[in-house]
């Protein structure tokens, strides 16, 4: 691979099509049009000029602009697909397998979507894929381009080949004027232009900045890219539910056991008629609008300790938390995304005499923990023989479908002073069995409930660095839009002179422009070439 | 020439980087399901639990044992047909340096006692009120059994229900030498 000597001296990298130092075509192609793209300075972007090694291709493969727009295009009809069922990390635990989950729910088209494994689309490693490519193509095509350029505006010399000029889209020439280069060069300061004068020859540049808005904000994409890869360093993202009970303490989950909660109470309001007029109509429509969620809540902070184990605790704070007002400590924050109402915690039943209806007392099993005595005094008492907290017969033998209070039944013995032996009973919700005629019964009194509250656990150490991103992103955003790139060259040969402009966008600012600094002087006002050509196809 | 081979090795250095960082992130990716769960070749998640009397029972304390650690509850009916199994192979290996740990998952103790004395059970029972020890084990469903050898290292995880054949096997293999 040759380099390319341009006849002005200057020594361009191969595949260059402008001369980097005085802007000579040295592309035949470019040669024949009659305007110069001017995009990368006409600058050898290296991934069109080798193609030798694996590493060039995989290089070229991802500098091409095309392909990474085509990585953006599929990312994006990708996540649309993915938005369109509901996601199986937002579903929580189903009571059947996933794949069930979504032919059940969603038919034949359910059935696909898991198969193609859009229900996991955001988790998927062919999505992730897809965004590590596009940041791939995001640094190779910055490099690819960002360099180049930057040598070609660093290399470029105040007196330019005529064939470069009169290929710009503004451009002028006229025969024998004479420049006044003093007051011109005033007048280009004036609107801040930094002027170069070599030997009859001008160069007014301003904004050049401008040309790497571009290539900021491609660093602020990939500053973004790597904070959300950070989510997957240990310690810096924890995502995590917490359901607690009233009355429970429990530790906070990803914190190691190092912070615990307790859950005093669980409130869930609604609004009532009572709030006005406009509440009146609304409930009436609708039923129930919620008013407020709020969990009761202390939190303390515990020694180091094995799973199972029970740490000392220290209380840190009492707090409530609400929707929007989560509790938090030490970068976790704990919201309050769920409930669950009315689980039953204790139930009271009172020892009876089944013909009298004479009471002997009470008795409160707390259904987490009951006693197996129950002493009532007087030589009454209650014994409870066992405990079904979802009782079931099954092959004809009370027992327990799970562990949950949802039906539960009892087996009691009653001892009274009459029968101390005791009377077996068996009490379930609605029926109690005997095994002979009893004397005495277990009536049921009062149960009382409890409310879980379903809490979000979260640590996010990723968003300072998604934030400095996203700012740089901005930056370079402002940068490419806000200021533009100008360009003005005079260049005088034999008595006349050659004009030419370029800016990078807003040619119609530009033009009128280099029109107020030209106004009262003998330089010819370029010519907008484009729209010329324009005119004359009309 | 010289340039050539400084834009190789370039390039190649920066691929390589980017290729590094997409690696990490999938490889995160499949391993962040079961990041926290116990999983075969691993030292098994060390615990401290109590029985029905308070006491307490610490699975590091089992180094140079066999640990058959055994998830369950009242409720799970295939757990009420490995007990019996257990129970026997138990009087047989506790001698030969393999000891059973049963952890309910978290029930009423009179639901544990009863359930203890209807199967006759003598090995330690534990209860796992917090759940703690079945979220450092990832366990779901019941019945699981971990074999844990005298290093402490999982050797084995059984989430099917075992015949007492099964069972015998299962104590030989973490039997210490």
């Amino acid at each position: 691979m040759n380099k390319v000597k341009c006849e002005c001296g200057h020594v361009n990298p191969h595949g260059t099509v402008l001369c980097e130092a005085c802007g000579n075509i040295l592309d035949e192609k470019a040669r024949q049009g009659k305007l110069l793209d001017m995009r990368y300075e006409g600058s050898a972007r290296r991934s069109q000029t080798y193609n030798k090694t694996i590493i060039d291709r995989i290089w070229n493969f991802f500098s091409s602009v095309k392909v990474g727009v085509i990585l953006i295009v599929i990312t994006l009809i990708a996540t649309a697909i993915g938005s369109i069922l509901p996601q199986v990390s937002t579903l929580g635990q189903l009571p059947v397998p996933a794949h069930q989950y979504y032919e059940e729910n969603y038919g034949w088209f359910g059935k696909l979507y898991y198969f193609f494994g859009f229900h996991d689309t955001y988790g998927s490693w062919w999505y992730l894929l897809l965004i590590a490519s596009i940041g791939v193509s995001l640094v190779i095509c910055s490099l690819d381009r960002a360099i180049p350029l930057y040598k070609a505006l660093k290399n470029q010399r105040v007196k330019r080949n005529t064939n470069f000029l009169n290929r710009q889209r503004l451009y002028n020439k006229a025969e024998n004027v004479e420049i006044d280069f003093t007051t011109l060069k005033e007048k280009l300061k004036k609107k801040h232009y930094n002027v170069h004068i070599d030997n009859g020859n001008l160069l007014a540049e301003k904004g050049r900045f401008s040309r790497w808005g571009p290539y900021v904000n491609h660093i602020g994409l990939i500053i973004f890219l790597i904070g959300c890869m950070l989510r997957f360093v240990p310690g810096f993202y924890i995502n995590e539910f917490l359901w607690i009970k009233e009355g429970e303490t429990l530790a906070i989950p990803g914190t190691d056991k190092q912070y615990y909660l307790t859950n005093h109470e669980f409130i869930f309001e609604v609004y009532d008629e009572s709030d006005g007029e406009v509440f009146r109509n609304a409930i009436e429509e609708k039923g129930m609008i919620a008013k407020n969620f709020q969990t009761n809540v202390t939190l303390y902070s515990a020694e180091q300790s094995l799973p199972g184990e029970e740490p000392e605790l220290e209380k840190i704070k009492d707090y409530e938390i609400q929707v929007n007002k989560p509790l938090k400590i030490d970068g976790y924050a704990l919201y309050q995304s769920s409930y669950r109402l009315n689980e039953i915690a204790s139930m009271t039943f009172a020892l009876t005499n089944k013909e009298t209806g004479e009471s002997y007392g009470n008795i409160t099993i707390d259904l987490n923990n009951p006693q197996k005595k129950y002493d009532l005094g007087n030589g009454y008492g209650v014994e409870l023989l066992d405990y079904f907290p979802n009782f079931q017969m099954k092959d004809g033998v009370p027992s327990t479908a799970s562990q949950d209070p949802l039906n539960p039944a009892f087996a009691f013995k009653m001892v009274t002073p009459d029968r101390p032996e005791g009377e077996r009973s068996f009490a379930a919700i609605q029926q109690t069995i005997e095994v002979t005629e009893n004397k005495y019964k277990m009536e049921f009194q009062t149960a009382e409930m409890v409310n879980y509250s379903g809490l979000t656990v979260r640590l996010d150490n990723t968003l300072p660095v998604i934030a400095i991103g996203g700012v740089i992103f901005l930056i370079g955003l402002a940068q490419g839009s806000f200021w533009q790139h100008r360009r003005i060259w005079i260049k005088t040969e034999k008595g006349g002179c050659h004009i030419a402009g370029h800016t990078n966008k807003n040619w119609y600012g530009f033009h009128k422009e280099i029109e107020k600094i030209l106004s009262d002087t003998n330089i010819p006002i370029p010519i907008d070439q484009k729209t010329e050509k324009n005119q004359e196809k009309e | 020439m010289r340039n050539k081979k400084k834009r190789l090795v370039l390039r190649s250095i920066i691929l390589l980087l980017l290729s590094a960082a997409i690696i990490f992130v999938l490889y995160s990716n499949f391993s962040k399901d079961n990041r926290k769960v116990a999983a075969v070749g691993e030292e098994a998640p060390n615990f401290v639990l109590k029985d029905l009397e308070g006491n307490e029972y610490k699975l590091s304390d089992y180094r140079g044992k066999g640990v058959f650690l055994n998830f369950w509850g009242t409720w799970c009916e295939p757990c009420k047909d490995e007990m019996p199994y257990m129970e026997n192979q138990y009087q047989k290996y506790k001698d030969e340096g393999v000891e059973i740990i049963a952890i309910n998952v978290g029930e009423t103790k009179i639901a544990i006692e009863n359930f203890a004395k209807q199967y006759n059970l003598t090995f330690p029972i534990v209860i796992d009120e917090s759940g703690e020890v079945q979220k450092a084990y990832g366990i779901f469903p019941l019945p699981a059994t971990y074999l844990i050898n005298s290093d402490g290292i999982i050797v084995d995880y059984i989430e099917t229900t075992m015949t007492e054949e099964m069972v015998q096997q299962y104590m030989e293999k973490i039997k210490p030498e």
